[in-house]
């Protein structure tokens, strides 16, 4: 079984690989080495406040936007294609299937992100003439960040193993922009009471609160960031992640491929 | 032993926005394959044949009805280790290569690391795609991509190989050297269960067949038998006369087209078609032994219902 979650992780990891999604990592460079101009102007001391918000920012949106398109076609994409009849007949369980895809795309954003954090730093770095102790807090910022991408590539196999992958993509997305305001959400439904508060509480549970986890402002002022924070996040992100693949399974076990 | 048992075998495709229309794709059909046999599912477009294979794949849920390969259910997972499967028009990774996908394949099939190189080219050479082992699979041509799917489907060595339309897209060199393999793993002891509408292929390597019509069988039956049975037709031509009554009367298909003659007569009588040929004063082209048993058994199973239910 592990062979075969290896096997398939790896394959899924080279069509990445191939499909050029990697490609992302020059884009992303660029954008870095456009900014760094910029920082002439602003004044000492709010570059680097500057530059970390604006590189966290980066890695997120490119390892979700990879997360979900790439996601979303892990899946519907083999079935659509019928390229999982082949697969199917030999020994390979549905669910190694979906899981086997997910730790691919994992592999995939782990090195993706892990290219990023490496520029990352370096322009960190530069603007702020080397790197100081406090400058640990990235690496735990970078750290929430990947547990924000499994959350959102176990979400984006979910949506597409019964929609579409334009509404999976659609759904997925969705879910990242209200999963960032579930603070807010909950805020607003402690003051309004009535139904509509407790219809917007309900909903801050039912999607992963991923705002939480996002920790660019704190770390940008070099402030650390709590340890219970960071173990919630994690229970919470493990949680998402096990629960959205079990319903994946769940609805593909049974299903018939076109 | 039976290989392949399959009981009561139902499929109701539900179709349509709500899923409320309902197809019948396989009404309930029951046949076994025995081990070591080649055996072929006929039948026209839309007969079910797909819907078997991928029902025994499990690919798709039966509605009804049970399949056991191997004495297991189907959805066992050792009966995985044991088969091979080519579906209909094969899609594969196109971002790999031949190669990389067999060894991918045979890894998957618990192919030990260290053979999968050489299982995958020993698949591949007896596929014929030695040469095209690395070119990408985006730039090659369908026959070769049916290939792959050929060698994808033997490269573990397995008990059992189902193969769905195995001759399709292939040229006339590669039909033959298809129907090599699957003789070659008869030779072996496999057990071979394809689909096909190619009837001249079913006849050249097939133990027996069976016949799928709009999800119903309407037969199964040996190859050997079919072919003594209908054995003992001749098919004689000539040039000159077109009118020999005497010949006409006897015919059971008689065809003239201006000076050329082609009759179907039963094998007692060639001699004396023969000799009436010559007496007219005609030119005798040739006489040839009727083939395509296989057609006629088709074709009477598959007609027979339409016409009955037309009367
Ligand atoms: N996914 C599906 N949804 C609805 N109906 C289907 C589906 N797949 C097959 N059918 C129907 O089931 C019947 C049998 O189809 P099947 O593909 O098994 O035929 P076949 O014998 O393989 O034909 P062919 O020689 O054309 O490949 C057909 O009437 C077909 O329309
Ligand atoms: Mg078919």
């Amino acid at each position: 079984m592990r062979a075969r979650l290896a096997l398939i992780a790896a394959n899924t990891f080279r069509e990445a690989v191939r499909d050029r999604v990697l490609y992302n990592l020059v884009f992303f460079a660029l954008l870095m080495v456009a900014a760094a101009p910029l920082f002439g102007v602003i004044s000492i001391g709010v570059e680097k406040i500057f530059m970390v918000n604006l590189g966290l920012a980066a890695i997120v949106l490119f390892g979700v936007v990879i997360a979900i398109f790439v996601g979303t076609g892990l899946v519907s994409k083999e079935i659509e294609k019928r390229t999982l009849y082949t697969v199917l007949a030999r020994p390979v369980a549905r669910w190694e299937f979906i899981l086997g895809k997910y730790l691919g795309l994992a592999a995939t954003l782990a090195v993706n992100t892990s290219c990023m954090a490496a520029g990352f730093f370096v322009a960190v770095a530069y603007v702020s003439v080397g790197l100081h102790a406090a400058d640990v807090n990235l690496l735990v910022a970078l750290y929430l960040i990947g547990l924000q991408l499994l959350v959102m590539t176990a979400l984006a196999i979910l949506f597409s193993s019964f929609s579409t992958p334009i509404f999976s993509a659609a759904f997925s997305f969705a879910m990242f922009v209200i999963g960032n305001f579930v603070e807010d959400m909950r805020g607003f439904a402690a003051m309004s009471g009535g139904p509509e508060g407790w219809l917007v509480r309900g909903l801050s549970y039912l999607v992963p609160n991923l705002g939480a986890m996002n920790v660019a402002a704190q770390v940008a002022h070099g402030q650390p960031v709590p340890g219970a924070l960071i173990l919630a996040d994690t229970a919470n992100a493990l949680f998402y992640a096990v629960a959205a693949l079990a319903a994946a399974v769940l609805i593909f076990e049974r299903r018939d491929l076109k | 032993m039976a290989v392949i048992e399959i009981q009561n075998l139902r499929k109701t495709y539900k179709t349509g926005f709500w899923r409320k229309t309902e197809k019948e794709g396989l009404k309930g059909i029951s046949f076994e394959v025995r081990e070591g046999e080649v055996f072929g599912c006929l039948g026209p477009n839309g007969a079910g044949k797909t819907t078997t294979l991928k029902i025994l794949m499990g690919l798709i849920f039966p509605s009804g009805g049970t399949a056991r390969i191997l004495g297991m259910d189907i959805h066992d997972p050792r009966v995985k280790q044991q088969i091979g499967f080519l579906p209909e028009q094969p899609y594969l990774y196109d971002y790999l290569t031949p190669l990389e996908l067999l060894e991918y394949y045979a890894g998957l099939s618990g192919v030990p690391a260290r053979e999968r190189r050489k299982r995958s080219e020993a698949a591949l050479a007896r596929a014929g795609m030695s040469e095209a082992a690395n070119m990408p699979m985006r730039k090659c041509s369908k026959g070769m991509l049916q290939r792959v799917g050929i060698a994808q489907a033997i490269v573990h060595d397995p008990k059992v190989v189902f193969l769905d339309e195995p001759m399709s897209g292939l040229d006339p060199i590669g039909r033959r050297e298809v129907r090599e393999l699957i003789q070659s793993l008869h030779d072996e002891g496999k057990t071979v269960f394809f689909s096909t509408h190619i009837l001249t292929d079913a006849e050249a390597i097939c133990d027996r067949v069976a016949v799928l019509d709009r999800g119903e069988l309407k037969g199964v039956d040996v190859v050997a038998d079919l072919l003594s049975k209908a054995r003992g037709k001749v098919e004689i031509t000539w040039q000159g006369q077109p009118k020999i009554e005497s010949i006409r009367a006897m015919s059971l298909d008689y065809h003239a087209t201006g000076e050329s003659v082609r009759a179907v007569v039963k094998e007692a009588d060639t001699d004396r078609v023969v000799d009436a040929v010559r007496q007219a004063g005609a030119r005798l082209v040739s006489v040839t032994p009727v083939h395509g048993a296989l057609e006629e058994y088709f074709l009477a199973k598959v007609d027979a219902p339409k016409k009955e239910a037309e009367e």
